[in-house]
């Protein structure tokens, strides 16, 4: 197909549940936003994956670049400490759960 | 003498009338979306057009399964493929081929549109607990199918210059066949004294509001409502389409009925 008249794409998030973070999906190609979502829903939600979708268009998404991956993460690498497992929890929180 | 001539005395009997009427409507539209499989105008639509085609059969299935319970048929099966042409009780609006994009999104709308409105009065009605509950798992899935293609009927009428003569052409075409979806006949009647099918003339207006709307926001011209109207597929008088359809869809299970899913 011809570059020119094809849709443009865009990324599809579901959320799994309340409460839960959007989580992305994968990608469609859809001429504007209410069929991008149907597009996402028939693409990517089939199998009772969530409650709600949001779709983006992937040309307005701002990434970073591979060659940023070294200062912007691995600083992390040796700051465990950032971790929680370090917190100790209050009895009264474990109990509840 | 096919079964149409005889009109439902029992409840038993109208109730069976009108399980087949559905399921066959949505056996055979689901059929003819299926025909896009692998042929869809774009990926995203093309899986589209076969979901909502495995919703229309899974509802098929599913109201000839709860039929073959009460008639002591074995399955579903029975009423997909050993019944001939004339024993299929769809509309004919259902059977016609595939057509273009415009065409089978426009039946889809049409179909839809008047399904939601039957749907919501019969769960009103309908007191068999099985039956409504079908019912209202149905009335979910055609919300997604009337908003899915109501959206491509205002995209095709105010889109391009072809998309829009394309739909327009199809609205000509097919305004015929719509007046099957009102035309009460006896076993209707019968179903409905019986309380198992609802009224349709009662929510002809606000069909008519919904899909003149649609058009009008779609710079669609309304199709003349004073031609002539088809009418009496439900009875067996079917279009000339059913037959070769049947025929694909029925042959290899015919041709091995002691064949099984392994």
């Amino acid at each position: 197909m011809n570059q020119n008249t094809e849709w443009p794409l865009w990324e599809v998030f579901y959320q799994p549940g309340n409460g839960k973070p959007f989580e992305h999906a994968g990608s469609v190609h859809a001429p504007d936003a209410e069929m991008a979502l149907q597009n996402g829903r028939d693409t990517y939600a089939r199998r009772n994956e969530g409650i709600s979708m949001w779709v983006v268009p992937t040309d307005q998404i701002t990434a970073s670049a591979p060659e940023d991956a070294g200062p912007f993460f691995d600083p992390a690498n040796d700051k465990a400490y950032r971790h929680p497992q370090f917190y100790s929890v209050p009895r009264a929180v474990k109990k509840r759960n | 003498m096919s079964t149409f001539d005889k009109i439902p005395e029992t409840k038993e009997e109208a109730f069976l009338e009108v399980l087949l009427r559905l399921a066959d409507d949505r056996l055979i539209h689901g059929h003819r979306l299926s025909e896009w499989c692998g042929h869809g105008p774009e990926l995203e639509e093309d899986l589209a057009l076969a979901n909502v085609a495995l919703d229309m059969i899974g509802h098929a299935a599913s109201l000839y399964s709860y039929a073959a319970q009460l008639e002591g048929k074995p399955d579903e099966d029975y009423y997909a493929y050993f019944r001939d042409d004339i024993d299929f009780k769809n509309i004919a609006l259902v059977e016609l081929p595939k057509g273009d994009f415009a065409f089978t999104i426009l039946r889809q709308f049409l179909f839809s549109a008047f399904s939601f409105f039957n749907y919501r009065e019969l769960i009103k009605t309908v007191k068999d607990e099985q039956f409504n509950g079908m019912l209202q798992k149905h009335f979910k899935e055609i919300k997604y199918h009337l908003r899915h293609s109501r959206e491509w009927v205002l995209r095709l009428g105010d889109g391009t210059e072809e998309s829009h003569r394309r739909i327009q052409e199809a609205i000509d075409e097919i305004w015929m066949y719509t007046g099957e979806f009102f035309h009460l006949d006896d076993i209707d009647k019968a179903a409905i004294s019986f309380n198992l099918y609802t009224d349709t003339s009662a929510f002809k207006k606000e069909w008519e509001s919904l899909v003149f709307g649609t058009f009008e926001e779609a710079t669609l011209q309304k199709p003349d409502n004073d031609q002539y109207m088809f009418e009496g597929a439900r009875s067996g008088r079917h279009t000339e389409y059913l037959g070769p359809l049947l025929a694909q869809m029925q042959f290899l299970r015919r041709s091995h009925p002691e064949a099984e899913w392994k």
